[in-house]
């Protein structure tokens, strides 16, 4: 039985973007319904998986040291998409990145200075107290205390398109149809990571060994959908960002704690014990974003990370035991690797290492020479057992293929008029200032001042 | 006793959030944890101990079940604290009470103590003099033995508590003032106004009906402290007047212990049972239920003290002082005990 709810404002999307609309549109005065994919349990999207959010401030905060301006945090966008965003946008998302501590804690969200052993961070990045999952448990809350309705377990499958916008919305759960009419739409439906037909489309086979770090339940069905029906894309199509994880970790939701911090340390090699890439090209928090990347174009994407007793103590512990052996041989049968060759290439590695002074803390001169492709920094002969190897796969964090949009959070269509009453929020419109790249933090500043803007555009119109 | 299959559990439970951290703000035993690279036993108690099982831990957690690796740190730390109550227990034997000890046990052994008590009466017609009934001297011989037989044992379990070789940091020098942190259970509301009892559910209730609890307990404590002052080394004998300090004190520590206990009894029913140890609800219960009867027989005596009904209700409130008495060392009372060693280890570890 299908059954029909009218509402001001529908948001499709429970995670960190589609809350700050519901509450925002809700501020507004507009009655507000959010559709979340996931159960109850499982609600936040990725989300629940962060902890810290980028914000600007020209003087230091009750949180942050020192200033972090506009034009720095703008810069630092530029820099990592390599150009690849729209700077209205960025510069939007930016300065309204001040207002989003308070905007957080006005709902009884927690927020605290940067975790221990988190680098270069206490400048620029407000953490939440227990992470993106409590953040989102406070924003629930806050939610149905305003009055806010959200339907758990609920695919949205399909848009009724009308008069340049979004007539109707067909939501499916367990037990029920029901067809939404909203006076706005917010779209909050994330990226199109965890659907893994389609990244074959785009990877081939290749997708199978990928590992999707964040929620199974970005399907990418509304981004699909817009798309087809006219909805102008942003981002390139094919690309994900990826760090390497624990090959262990499970296909989904393995969040940070499958993340491993030893690559700099040792040396990796892929599934014929070879080493690929300059493991000491810089710091680690610098460069693990481009080792997602780097395995998935190996040979079964699969690499290892081997590291010696030396660095014990040395990386955040993973929450899985390495692969412990007293020499490279066993270390390799462990890792089903050859035998023959990894010994070859760690030998290989150790006479090429030059002394040094090793300081992990710095780019020191601990360094190979002759070797392809060389070890620039934190080079150290790996001789002391036990031998530890990780197995290492890609690990998606989230897509950046999305639906442009306007300062106002207004949907383009390929006409290049705004959809009439749809509007996005978070990752799926975060394409249109992260183009390509990451910086940390910068995904819930988004998602935040986009959903703040989005839901209350929305809002204001439905209650016009 | 910690089986190795739940010392390998809250091994895997501390090993993720080892790797996670982001509970950092929320008490010590993240703060601590985050000390230590690997958990051996010991730490494993001591991580347990320092819990104060506020749960909001629980409700951040994005692995709490039913995400496959299945965190619950206030579950898995409640149920090691079980166990270590068991291990650091003297005598050794005894360590079997603390599973066994359900309401049922505890009013068993008041009643015992009222039968043994009851021939030691003197008089069963005295009012207003207590000693009458049950002379001073046995009085103090049988509580004085209890409570010195009460104090070593805890002291024992304290000093076992404190032995464990633990991988943490070497002692810096107390670094906060951790009996203050106890004496204002810190802990139970650190990251917020308030612990929790279900998602973004916070009161502060818990907190004030312990605080109602235990100080009502150590005001009961000095009441009759005091009343053994006055006859001893002032010579004054009782009964003593509303007004006195003795009365005073028992009658405000006996409302508090009266509150207290109802209010935790009703807080437990409303607190998500997924926070704590099922296992231990008869622990729980029994130490409330004889904390309760304590103080309302005690504020019946007081009440009909010169009345008939006085000699009977004396052996009655005795034999339940009597009864929670005995069971302090084997039952809820001792994680004051290991709190505050946790509390005062946490304190010297350099941070």
């Amino acid at each position: 039985m299908v059954s029909d709810v009218a509402v001001d404002i529908a948001v499709l999307g429970g995670g960190n973007a589609g809350l700050c609309a519901a509450l925002a549109a809700r501020q507004r005065g507009a009655s507000v319904l959010v559709i979340e994919g996931a159960p109850k349990t499982f609600r936040g999207g990725n989300s629940r998986h962060t902890r810290n959010l980028r914000s600007m401030h020209d003087a230091p905060t009750d949180l942050l040291i020192d200033a972090y301006t506009e034009d720095e945090f703008v810069t630092d966008l530029v820099r990592v998409t390599g150009g690849r965003t729209d700077e209205v946008l960025a510069r939007r998302v930016v300065r309204d990145s001040a207002a989003c501590p308070a905007w957080i804690r006005s709902f009884g969200g927690r927020l605290q200075p940067p975790l221990k052993g988190t680098l270069h961070l206490d400048r620029t990045n407000v953490f939440f107290v227990g992470g993106g999952k409590a953040l989102m448990n406070s924003y629930y809350a806050a939610a149905e205390r305003l009055g806010i309705g959200v339907m758990y377990d609920a695919q949205v499958t399909g848009l009724d398109m009308a008069d340049g916008g979004i007539r109707s919305t067909s939501v499916r759960q367990p037990a029920a149809e029901t067809t939404i009419t909203a006076k706005a739409v917010v779209l909050a439906a994330g990226g199109f990571e965890s659907n893994l037909d389609w990244l074959k489309q785009i990877w081939g086979d290749a997708a199978d060994n990928f590992i999707i770090r964040g929620t199974p339940y970005n399907t990418g069905a509304v981004l699909r959908m817009m798309l087809d029906a006219g909805a102008q894309s942003v981002g390139d199509p094919s690309q994900f960002h990826a760090v390497a994880v624990d090959a262990r970790a499970p296909k989904f939701d393995g969040g940070i704690v499958t993340r491993l911090d030893c690559v700099s340390l040792g040396i990796v090699v892929n599934r014929h014990g070879e080493r690929f890439y300059d493991e000491g090209e810089d710091f680690w928090p610098k460069r693990y974003a481009i080792w997602g990347r780097l395995v998935a174009q190996q040979p079964d994407q699969i690499a290892y990370s081997i590291v010696d007793a030396k660095s014990a103590g040395l990386f955040m512990p993973s929450v899985f035991p390495p692969m412990a052996a007293a020499s490279i041989g066993e270390l390799a049968r462990l890792l089903s690797l050859s035998p023959e060759a990894l010994e070859r290439t760690v030998a290989a590695f150790n006479r090429a290492v030059r002394p040094g002074s090793f300081d992990h803390s710095v780019l020191d001169d601990c360094r190979t020479t002759g070797l392809t492709p060389e070890k620039t920094h934190w080079a150290r002969p790996i001789d002391t057992p036990p031998f530890w190897g990780y197995p290492l796969r890609p690990g998606i964090t989230f897509t950046y293929l999305g639906l442009k949009v306007d300062e106002r959070a207004r949907v383009l269509m390929t006409s290049g008029k705004p959809a009439a009453n749809i509007y996005a929020a978070g990752e799926i419109m975060a394409g249109n200032i992260l183009g390509q790249g990451y910086v940390a933090g910068v995904g819930m500043t988004i998602g935040t001042v986009f959903g703040r803007i989005a839901g209350s555009e929305a809002g204001a119109r439905a209650v016009a | 006793m910690l089986s190795p299959e739940s010392l390998t559990e809250a091994q895997h439970v501390l090993t993720v959030c080892n790797a996670c951290r982001y509970c950092e703000a929320y008490c010590p035993v993240f703060q601590a944890m985050e000390t230590r690279t690997s958990f051996a036993r010991g730490d494993v108690m001591y991580l347990a101990n320092l819990c104060h099982n506020c749960g909001e831990c629980l409700y951040a957690c994005q692995y709490a079940p039913p995400h496959e690796f299945g965190i619950n740190v206030p579950r898995v730390l409640a149920e090691t604290r079980l166990a270590s109550y068991e291990e650091y227990c003297w005598p050794a034997f005894m360590s079997g009470m603390f599973r066994q000890n359900g309401v049922a046990v505890s009013l068993t052994l008041a009643v015992v103590s009222m039968l043994a008590l009851w021939p030691l009466v003197r008089s069963r017609d005295a009012v207003d003099d207590f000693y009458a009934v049950i002379p001073h001297d046995v009085m103090v011989g049988i509580f004085g033995c209890a409570g010195a037989f009460v104090v070593a044992a805890l002291a024992i379990g304290f000093y076992r508590s404190r032995g464990p070789a633990l991988s943490g940091p070497a002692s810096g020098g107390p670094k906060r003032p951790a009996l203050l942190d106890a004496l204002t259970l810190r802990h139970l509301h650190s990251s917020g106004p308030d612990c929790t009892s279900d998602v973004d559910v916070r009161t502060p209730w818990r907190r004030y009906f312990h605080h109602c609890t235990f100080y009502g307990f150590a005001l009961c404590f000095a009441s009759t402290t005091v009343a053994a002052m006055y006859h001893v080394v002032f010579g004054w004998r009782a009964p003593y007047a509303y007004t006195s300090l003795p009365v005073m004190l028992g009658t405000i520590g006996g409302a508090g212990l009266l509150i207290g206990p109802l209010g935790l009894l009703s807080q437990r029913n409303r607190r998500d049972p997924k926070l704590g140890d099922p296992a231990q609800a008869g622990l729980d219960l029994s130490f409330i239920v004889m904390l309760l009867m304590t103080s309302v027989t005690g504020l019946l005596l007081l009440a009909l003290r010169d009345r008939g009904a006085m000699p009977a209700l004396l052996v009655v409130h005795l034999g339940f002082v009597l009864g929670l008495f005995v069971t302090l060392p084997y039952g809820k009372f001792v994680h004051g005990i290991y709190r505050t060693a946790a509390l005062l280890t946490f304190s010297t570890e350099a941070h």
